[in-house]
C-alpha cells in the first residue's frame, strides 16, 4: 500500500514537473432535434423523415505539452436549413500536436486566422453549418517575445458525406509573421506609442480544369498590416490598417476575368472611461478567394471579408433585412459611439444612462473601363481603384438606443433603426422592388420581481417603404394596366416577446411576430403570398451549471439567418425543436 | 450531481483552463493558462451582439468593487466577437466603464478549447486555477448564485 502511494506520488510529481498543465480532458456536446409539421399557410413542408437530428461532440485532451482532439458529427438527417450535403455519423475534425512557449505544431485539422482574416481565415460557425477548417500541418514559432511566425499547409473541408470529411479540390499554403516593436526592443517597452507590424502570404493550387481558358493554377495573395496605439493620461487612441492584394484569379465569382483584386481596411478608435468611439473604412474589389474556383456562396472561402455594419439582436432588425459583404466589390464605412452618463449626474440619474449611436453604409465601387479593351488577350475587364466609390448605394443603417435603469428593479431600453438595402444587388428577398427602406422602433423593459424572478418584455414595430407597381388585369378580351401603390416586400411587421426567468434554472418565453394586413397591399400579397399571418413561438428551458435543455414550438419565418455577417437561407418551418448542450 | 461528480473527476484529472495565446483589448499577448492573478478568477465568454452576456457583465460591474473587496476576485471577459464586430469591443468596454481584463478570441480558439457551446458561459476558478463551477446562461439573479459559489472558495 505504502509502495503504491509513493508510486502514485512520484507519478504525480513527474507529471506536474513535465509541463505547466497536468493531463486534462475537456469538451462539449450539442444536439438539436426537430419534429416538423406541414403548414401550407406559410409554405412549410414536412420532411419525409418527420424527425431530424444534428449532434456534435468535441473531446480535447492535453498532457503536458501534448494535445489531441476530435469532433464527432451526426446528421440523422440534418436539421432544416443546413447545407444539403451533410449526412451520416463520423469524425468531422481530428488532430494531434505539441505546444510549448517556443513552438506549437498541429497535424490534422486546425482553425487559423491571419491578421483581420482578409488573407486567410479557417473557422467554424456551427449554427450556420459553416466549417472551413484546414486539414494538414500548422507550425507556429515564437522565437522571442513579441514575434510570432506561422505556417499552414492543407486542404479545406468542403462538406461531410456518409460520415466522412470531403475536402476541396485545391490546396492552400500560407505564411504569416507579426512583430510587436515595443516588445522586441527593450528601451521602447514603456513608450506611449505601441506598434505592431505584420505580413501575410497565401497561395492556392488547383489544376487547370478548363478546356477553353488558360487558368493560373497557383494563385497568390499577399499584404501587410500595422496597428498603432497611443496612450494618453486617461484615454487611448488606436489606428489599425491592413492591405491585401490578390493575383489574377479567374473564377465563377468574377466571371473568369483576369483582374487583380484588393482589400483595404482601416480602423480608428478613441476610448476613455465612459466614452468609446470607433470609425472604420473598407474597400474591396474582386476579392473572393476560394480553394476551388468553381464554388460559390459560402463554400471553400480561404479569406474572410468582414461586413462593416453592426450585428443587431432584435429579431425584426436582425433577421429580415441583413447585409453581408459583396466579395466582388464594395466600399463601406462605419462609425459608432457609446457614452455612459455618470451616476448622480443630470443625465445619469441614480444608476447612470447609456447612449449609443451607430452608422454604417456601403457603396458599389467604380469600375473604370475607358482604357480597357475587354476583348483583348489580357482578360482584364475593368480597372478598380482603392476607395473609389460609385453613387450606387448598397446599404445604409442609422440606429441609436438609450438605456436607463430607473430603479433597482426596473430598466428600459429605447431603440430606433433606419435601414436601407439595395435588394437588386445585395438580394435578401424575392418579393421586393429596388430599395427596401424600413423604420423600426423597439421598446424593451426589464423588471426584477425579486432576487430569483424576473420579466422581460420587447415590443418591436417595423414600417416599410411604399413602391409603385403596374398591375395588369385581364377582363375577357380587355387588358387594363393600372399603377398601384404597394408596401414593399411583405409589408409591415409587429413583434411582441415576453420572457419569464427563474434564476438560476428556468426560463419561459412567448413570442408572436405578426405580418400586418394593412389597407395598402404588399408586393408579396399581390404575388399571392399570405399576409396577416401570426408567427407564434413558445419556448422554455432548464439550465443546470454547464447543461442546458430547451424546448420550443411554433412557426418560424423563412428568411436569412445570419451570424457574424455570414448568412444562410432558412426555409419556413412549423414544429417542435429540442436542443441539448453540455460542456465538460 | 454537478459538484460531487466534478470533485471525483478532479482526483483523476485536473479541470484547468486551457492554454491559448490571445491578445487583450490593448493588444498585449496573454496566455490563458497563466493569467497571473492571486485570488479566484471568473472567466466570462461574451460578445457585443449578445444581449444577455452584456446584461450579466453590466450587472456584475455594479457590484464588482464589493466582490473584489470581499473575495479578491478578478473577472476576465473573453470576447468572441470576430473581425466584423471586434472593433466595437474597446468602444463598448470603455463606454460602459468596465474594469475587467478583456481578452479577444476572434477565431473562437479559446471558446473551442473551453468547450463553450454558446454565450454567455461563465466559469469560476479557485486560487489554484481549477474550474469549480460554470453556468451557461444569464438571467437576472444568476449573479447571486455565482457570488455564493465565490464565497465558498474564500471561506474554505
Amino acid at each position: 500500500m505504502k509502495k503504491l502511494a509513493i508510486c502514485v506520488f512520484t507519478v504525480t510529481i513527474s507529471l506536474a514537473g513535465f509541463g505547466q498543465n497536468k493531463a486534462s480532458i475537456t469538451g462539449n456536446v450539442e444536439s438539436t432535434f426537430q419534429y416538423l409539421n406541414q403548414d401550407s399557410l406559410i409554405g412549410a413542408d414536412q420532411p419525409a423523415e418527420k424527425g431530424l437530428l444534428n449532434t456534435y461532440m468535441n473531446v480535447f485532451a492535453t498532457y503536458g505539452g501534448f494535445k489531441a482532439g476530435m469532433r464527432f458529427e451526426s446528421y440523422l438527417p440534418r436539421i432544416q436549413g443546413y447545407p444539403n450535403r451533410f449526412d451520416g455519423t463520423g469524425i468531422g475534425m481530428r488532430y494531434v500536436g505539441y505546444a510549448n512557449d517556443f513552438v506549437d505544431v498541429t497535424v490534422g485539422s486546425f482553425y487559423e486566422q491571419f491578421g483581420s482574416g482578409m488573407a486567410l481565415r479557417a473557422y467554424e460557425d456551427r449554427s450556420l453549418g459553416y466549417d472551413s477548417m484546414l486539414d494538414g500541418v500548422r507550425l507556429i514559432v515564437r522565437p522571442t517575445k513579441g514575434v510570432t511566425v506561422k505556417g499552414v499547409y492543407g486542404y479545406q473541408r468542403l462538406s461531410f458525406q456518409s460520415g466522412k470529411i470531403v475536402h476541396s479540390d485545391g490546396i492552400v499554403r500560407g505564411f504569416d509573421g507579426e512583430v510587436n516593436i515595443n516588445s522586441l526592443f527593450k528601451k521602447l517597452g514603456d513608450k506611449r506609442l505601441d506598434v505592431t507590424l505584420g505580413g501575410s502570404f497565401v497561395s492556392k493550387y488547383q489544376k487547370d480544369n478548363n478546356e477553353e481558358l488558360i487558368l493560373p493554377e497557383n494563385v497568390g495573395l499577399y499584404g501587410g498590416r500595422a496597428d498603432l496605439a497611443y496612450r494618453l493620461k486617461k484615454s487611448r487612441l488606436t489606428l489599425g490598417g491592413e492591405y491585401i492584394i490578390k493575383e489574377q484569379d479567374p473564377s465563377a465569382d468574377n466571371g473568369y476575368i483576369y483582374n487583380y483584386g484588393h482589400a483595404a481596411l482601416l480602423n480608428f478608435g478613441y476610448t476613455r472611461k465612459g466614452l468609446g468611439v470607433m470609425v472604420s473604412a473598407k474597400s474591396v474589389d474582386n476579392m473572393s478567394y476560394r480553394s476551388d474556383r468553381s464554388k460559390e456562396l459560402t463554400d471553400l472561402l480561404i479569406n474572410y471579408l468582414p461586413a462593416m455594419n453592426k450585428t443587431h439582436t432584435y429579431n425584426l432588425v436582425a433577421s429580415l433585412y441583413p447585409y453581408a459583404t459583396q466579395p466582388t466589390g464594395e466600399i463601406a464605412y462605419q462609425a459608432e459611439i457609446l457614452y455612459t452618463a455618470k451616476r448622480k449626474s443630470w443625465l445619469g440619474g441614480k444608476y447612470g444612462t447609456s447612449f449609443n449611436l451607430n452608422f454604417s453604409t456601403a457603396y458599389k465601387p467604380l469600375q473604370h473601363t475607358s482604357n480597357i479593351n475587354p476583348l483583348d488577350s489580357t482578360g482584364v475587364a475593368y480597372e478598380g481603384r482603392v476607395f473609389d466609390q460609385s453613387d450606387s448605394l448598397l446599404w445604409r443603417d442609422i440606429n441609436f438606443n438609450i438605456y436607463k435603469k430607473f430603479t433597482k428593479n426596473l430598466n428600459v431600453r429605447l431603440s430606433y433603426f433606419n435601414i436601407t438595402l439595395n435588394n437588386d444587388v445585395a438580394k435578401v428577398t424575392g418579393d421586393a422592388h429596388g430599395y427596401i427602406n424600413t423604420n423600426v422602433g423597439v421598446v424593451e423593459i426589464g423588471y426584477k420581481i425579486n432576487n430569483k424572478h424576473s420579466l422581460r418584455l420587447e415590443i418591436q414595430g417595423m414600417l416599410i417603404n411604399k413602391v409603385q407597381e403596374d398591375v395588369t388585369e385581364i377582363h375577357g378580351s380587355d387588358t387594363t394596366t393600372t399603377s398601384h401603390t404597394l408596401r414593399n416586400d411583405k409589408g409591415n411587421w409587429i413583434t411582441g416577446l415576453l420572457e419569464y426567468n427563474i434564476s438560476p434554472h428556468w426560463f419561459f418565453s412567448v413570442m408572436d411576430q405578426y405580418n400586418i394586413k394593412g389597407s395598402i397591399q404588399s408586393v408579396a400579397e399581390v404575388a399571392g403570398q399570405p399576409t396577416g399571418v401570426h408567427y407564434y413561438y413558445v419556448s422554455c428551458g432548464y439550465i443546470r451549471e454547464a447543461t442546458r435543455i430547451s424546448v420550443g414550438y411554433g412557426r418560424q419565418r423563412e428568411g436569412l439567418f445570419c451570424v457574424g455577417g455570414v448568412c444562410r437561407n432558412v426555409p419556413a418551418s412549423n414544429g417542435l425543436t429540442i436542443s441539448f448542450t453540455h460542456s465538460f | 450531481m454537478g459538484a460531487s461528480a466534478q470533485e471525483n473527476h478532479g482526483k483523476l484529472l485536473d479541470k484547468k483552463v486551457a492554454s491559448v495565446q490571445l491578445k487583450d483589448v490593448e493588444g498585449n499577448r496573454v496566455n490563458t493558462a497563466e493569467l497571473g492573478f492571486d485570488g479566484p478568477v471568473i472567466i466570462s465568454f461574451w460578445a457585443t451582439w449578445c444581449s444577455p452576456c452584456k446584461r450579466e457583465l453590466n450587472t456584475i460591474h455594479d457590484v464588482y468593487p464589493d466582490w473584489q473587496d470581499a473575495t479578491g476576485v478578478n473577472l476576465v471577459a473573453v470576447s468572441i466577437d470576430d473581425e466584423k464586430t471586434k472593433n466595437s469591443v474597446p468602444m463598448y468596454v470603455n463606454g460602459k466603464g468596465w474594469d475587467y481584463l478583456v481578452l479577444m478570441d476572434p477565431n473562437g480558439d479559446f471558446k473551442r478549447a473551453m468547450g463553450v457551446n454558446n454565450v454567455p458561459h461563465t466559469f469560476l476558478l479557485d486560487t489554484e486555477g481549477n474550474i469549480v463551477y460554470s453556468h451557461n446562461n444569464y438571467a437576472p439573479g444568476d449573479e447571486h448564485e455565482l457570488y455564493e459559489e465565490l464565497k465558498k472558495l474564500v471561506t474554505k
